[in-house]
């Protein structure tokens, strides 16, 4: 196939993912979206066959094998498994930017002199940099989602130190690698790097606990992104570059839309480590006394009610208790119960995780709204059930200045007639702030496995 | 131990200290409980309802008091008629009471109690604080009595309430006037705001005005200078003669103009302000109705005769005092709950004997009678209604905060300039030094990039997580580099690595498009 038509078709695939990304902007059009994705691939991976001349054999099983096993994986994993794949895949990314970059070190596509060649080396040296920090931040990421890694923030005395060494050590390294001729000092060069920046992604993930993921797992979507680009730079491919480009700027918007969720600059969350300046904000007031419910009290006030809002947090994905609140919804709204949910931006541990496992469990998703659009309804609100969430229906956001989470945007849910939250204990959130919201006067305490207290719920308000 | 819960004895009195439901909770904290056959008749709860929840029937009122230890009532003791005796004196020495007692008016009844050994909670002298609230009995017989106000007022009212536009003519909506916005008076405003009238309500205390128009109401505004009349322990205190002159002259207009008034204030430990005079009566439109829930207090209305309905100048004056026993159903369950909530605080170790901490605010002022001492009054409570500031969180004063604001301004337009010269000085350098190839890739990527910028931001929140499973897998696209370099491979080492790259590329194009499938299909309307 001549160049003109590659790169025409590689026009047409970059459209495709551009019509991919637009259609995500709303549930009807979200399916096509997907296909057009699907489609720009199909037509990228066939022009670059057409056009290439020899190692047919190997493309072609390497490319169904692949596509084959990930197929395989996406069939079988659950929805509550969703971050942990999200983050698995990503590190392929990197992983397949580093080989990339090397391949494209030992054996240019391109020959390059002069400043070209230069610059062509500073876009090896940078993807493969990108593509190691991804790759083996990625798996940790993965591993701490999955629950093999301890989630809590590992803080190391002087890890900023370690940090910045590490990056200068790159950048001297990466002098040395423009100055070399020798192919093999080079190798040595980038094999260092590789190895350092590898360490380097693995302590920027470790320092970053839990409640934080969602925002590590979109900046690790972005860099997948800026790598996927940066090996376009390298092998001069358009597609790759835009391609490259959509999915950085993609993960970067992610990366500010949950920063601003927490009220914390990104800068604050990649350095990792939350409240080691303060602990707790006051102690609480002696006078102060939580209202325990029971499970029949709770029946009788849903029952009751005309308008309910539920506030799922990590604690309904982790107890797994999706499926019985999906059950309760409809036993509600059949009894003419207006119920919808509350989801905050940062709820889970990735971005619309919640939805996912709402959807999964058959929620209708347009009873399903984001914070902006139902904080108001609240004073309203004869019952809102807090499904183990902390942190981002703590009043102290809003109501106390001093507080560690102060500023950062929440759930007004205390503003309701009547609050019930379903926890395990007292234990604070993440962020190990006490939450105010729970000596409330309207706020009542049913304690118990969320999942459990669910069940009981439903099985209440069949009787 | 055992609770008794005699029949009421006072006249048209048809509450009952307990219910069935609350029985149970009571049995549930370890004691045993006795009910007088026909307590709760008058409240439509019949005995076999207290025997299911495993309650003992007493068929005589003399034995129901000599064997229980803790008797729960309604009313303060009074002397029973049929039996000659004062219910103090029917009871066992060294037992405990919760009831309405009203330790002010009646001293004579706290020394009897005392000379019995009765240890005496009464549920009217409730420290006002937050977490007592679940006890507080007044507020829930006053949200009754002010919802029952509404109610005999609309009975008494020749006209409907609301508005209405038939084919035989047009009705205007009641005007209803409603003074003191307590728990009462709220509750009056909600009720009649519902039932279609137009209300307005009046307070002497500035601070309740939001909940006032949060009912539905408007807040009448007197034309004087600031006088907030908020007393201690959210109730209002006296005012001065100016404010109340002016105060009046408000009712003595409004009065010529409404339909229906309610009146519901009240001063602690004085009776009733008098506020709607005989003439304000006499000016009112005929057939206007006048509510006094002050009645049992004198009266806010000059009028008013209590406990009956009075007619004068062709206005209707409603004076009862029994507001909350004309709905004893739901009465009684508040109260009943009410009572239940005490017991639980009195019996922490749930085994059915009361302990009486007099270091706990609110049963130190619970309790009018400790053993044979007279404990009322308690000691003077802080006043709790201007809320303090936290130590350590004072709010930093106006100068304070706009110094931090100018300063944190010249801070990020510092950032921003700096940012704007570090991106002039690189743009400058590509486009100086880069060669023509670089640059054109580069303008490519720029481009993509803000069209990534405004697509995304145009998806859905909700969708966030299949955006990022479908940007995984196109960011998988880096197969295509990978296929180059596998197609052109010389070196063993270069092709093992391409194939693998190749490999785990298109796991992620492959897994990420299909999660995303599945995903995508689960969303549903």
């Amino acid at each position: 196939m001549s160049t003109g038509l590659v790169s025409v078709a590689y026009v047409v695939a970059s459209i495709c993912f551009i019509l991919s990304l637009g259609g995500l902007s709303h549930q009807e059009s979200a399916r096509r979206g997907n296909l057009y994705g699907v489609a720009g691939i199909i037509i990228a991976v066939g022009a670059t066959l057409a056009s290439v001349d020899g190692g047919i054999v190997s493309i072609v099983i390497a490319v169904l094998l692949g596509a084959g096993i990930g197929i395989a994986i996406a069939n079988k994993v659950e929805m509550t498994q969703m971050p942990q794949l999200v983050a698995l895949l990503h590190s392929f990314v990197g992983a397949a930017a580093v080989f990339v970059g090397f391949s494209g070190y030992i054996e240019p596509l391109i020959a390059t002199s002069g400043a070209e060649h230069t610059i062509k080396l500073v876009e090896v040296y940078v993807g493969i940099f990108i593509g190691a920090v991804t790759f083996t931040g990625s798996l940790v990421a993965c591993g701490k989602l999955d629950g093999r890694i301890d989630s809590k923030a590992l803080t190391l005395p002087g890890r900023h130190m370690m940090n910045l060494v590490a990056v200068i050590v790159c950048v001297f390294l990466g002098a040395w690698f423009l100055g070399t001729d020798s192919m093999a000092l080079g190798i040595v060069a980038l094999v260092l790097m590789t190895a350092i920046a590898s360490v380097l992604g693995i302590h920027l993930i470790m320092a970053i606990g839990g409640a934080d993921m969602p925002v590590v797992v979109s900046m690790l979507n972005s860099y997948s992104g800026w790598a996927a680009a940066s090996i376009g730079f390298m092998l001069g491919n358009d597609l790759l570059i835009v391609t490259g480009a959509l999915v950085g700027s993609s993960g970067a918007i992610l990366s500010y839309i949950m920063c601003k969720a927490m009220n914390r600059s990104f800068i604050s969350v990649i350095l990792g480590g939350f409240g080691q300046t303060s602990s707790s904000s006051a102690a609480a007031d002696a006078d102060q006394t939580v209202h325990e419910s029971s499970v029949d009290d709770v029946c009788e006030e849903l029952r009751n009610a005309q308008s309910v809002i539920i506030v799922p947090g990590y604690g309904m994905a982790v107890a797994q208790a999706q499926n019985g609140v999906s059950e309760m919804t409809k036993i509600l709204r059949d009894k003419g119960v207006n119920v919808r949910f509350g989801i905050h931006p940062v709820a889970g541990r990735l971005p619309g995780h919640m939805n996912v496992l709402l959807a999964e469990a058959h929620v209708p998703y347009d009873i399903v709204l984001e914070m902006d659009e139902i904080n108001e309804d609240f004073p309203d609100t004869d019952v809102v059930l807090v499904i183990g969430a902390n942190d981002t229906v703590n009043p102290a956001a809003a109501e106390d200045p001093g507080s560690p989470i102060a500023g950062m945007p929440v759930l007004e849910v205390w503003k309701a007639h009547q609050v019930v939250i379903l926890k395990r204990g007292m234990a604070t959130g993440y962020s190990g702030v006490e939450n105010p919201l729970f000596f409330k006067d309207n706020a009542r305490m049913l304690f118990g496995d969320a999942k459990e207290s669910i069940d009981k719920l439903v099985s209440g308000l069949r009787g | 131990m055992k609770i008794g819960i005699p029949k009421e004895i006072f006249e048209d009195e048809r509450r009952v200290a307990a219910t069935p439901p609350s029985v149970h909770k009571l049995i549930g904290l370890g004691y045993e409980v006795i009910v007088e056959s026909g307590a709760g008749e008058a409240a439509n709860y019949s005995d076999t309802a207290y025997e299911k929840v495993e309650a003992a029937i007493a068929t005589d009122t003399s034995s129901l008091w000599k064997e229980a230890d803790f008797i729960l009532k309604v009313r303060a003791p009074m002397e029973n008629p049929a039996l000659g005796k004062h219910e103090a004196d029917l009871m066992k020495e060294g037992a405990f009471l919760v009831s309405y007692i009203w330790p002010a008016q009646n001293p004579e009844l706290l020394e009897k109690l005392a000379a019995r050994k009765i240890t005496s909670f009464a549920i009217d002298s409730l420290p006002r604080i937050s977490r007592a609230q679940k006890m507080d009995a007044l507020s829930a017989m006053a949200n009754i009595a002010g919802y029952r106000a509404v109610i005999e007022a609309a009975n008494h009212f020749g006209r409907f309430f609301t508005g209405q536009v038939t084919a035989a003519g047009k009705v205007p909506p009641a005007k209803i006037m409603v003074i003191g916005a307590g728990v009462a008076g709220l509750a009056a405003i909600g009720a009649a705001n519902s039932m279609g009238a137009i209300v307005r309500a009046f307070d002497t205390r500035l601070e309740v005005k939001e909940q006032v128009e949060s009912m539905g109401a408007e807040f009448l505004v007197l034309d004087f200078e600031d006088e907030d009349g908020s007393g201690s322990g959210g109730y209002a205190k006296q005012m001065s003669d100016e404010f109340i002159k002016a105060e009046m002259a408000l009712f003595a207009e409004q009065a010529k103009e409404v339909d229906i008034i309610i009146t519901t204030a009240l001063i602690p430990g004085k009776p009733a302000p008098k506020l709607i005079t005989a003439d304000m009566v006499k000016s009112m439109k005929p057939g206007s109705v006048i509510v006094d829930l002050a009645s049992e207090r004198g009266g806010n209305c000059e009028l008013t005769e209590p406990g009956k309905v009075a007619h004068h100048h062709g206005v209707t004056l409603i004076g009862y005092t029994d507001l909350p026993s004309r709905m004893a159903k739901v009465a009684s369950e508040l109260y009943a709950t009410n009572l239940v909530h005490l017991l639980t605080e009195l019996t922490p170790e749930k085994d059915g004997k009361p302990v009486v901490n007099m270091d706990d605010e609110v049963i130190r002022g619970l309790t009018v009678v400790h053993e044979e001492d007279i404990t009322w009054p308690p000691p003077k409570p802080e006043s709790p209604v201007s809320p303090k500031p936290a130590p350590g969180t004072e709010e930093p004063s106006a100068a304070d905060k706009a110094a931090a604001k100018k300063d944190a301004d010249r801070k990020s337009l510092i950032g921003k300039t700096v940012l704007l010269v570090v991106t002039a000085l690189a743009l400058y350098g590509v486009g100086a030094h880069a060669p023509e190839s670089f640059l054109q890739h580069f303008t490519v990527f720029v481009l993509s990039c803000f069209i990534g910028w405004q697509v995304i931001w145009n998806v859905t929140p909700s969708l966030h997580t299949p955006l990022m499973s479908v940007t995984n897998a196109i960011s998988g696209i880096i197969v295509i580099g990978a296929i180059l370099h596998l197609a052109q491979a010389e070196n063993f080492a270069v092709g093992i690595m391409a194939f693998v790259a190749v490999l785990i590329a298109s796991i992620n194009v492959g897994g990420g498009f299909r999660v995303t499938h599945r995903m995508l299909k689960m969303f549903r309307k």
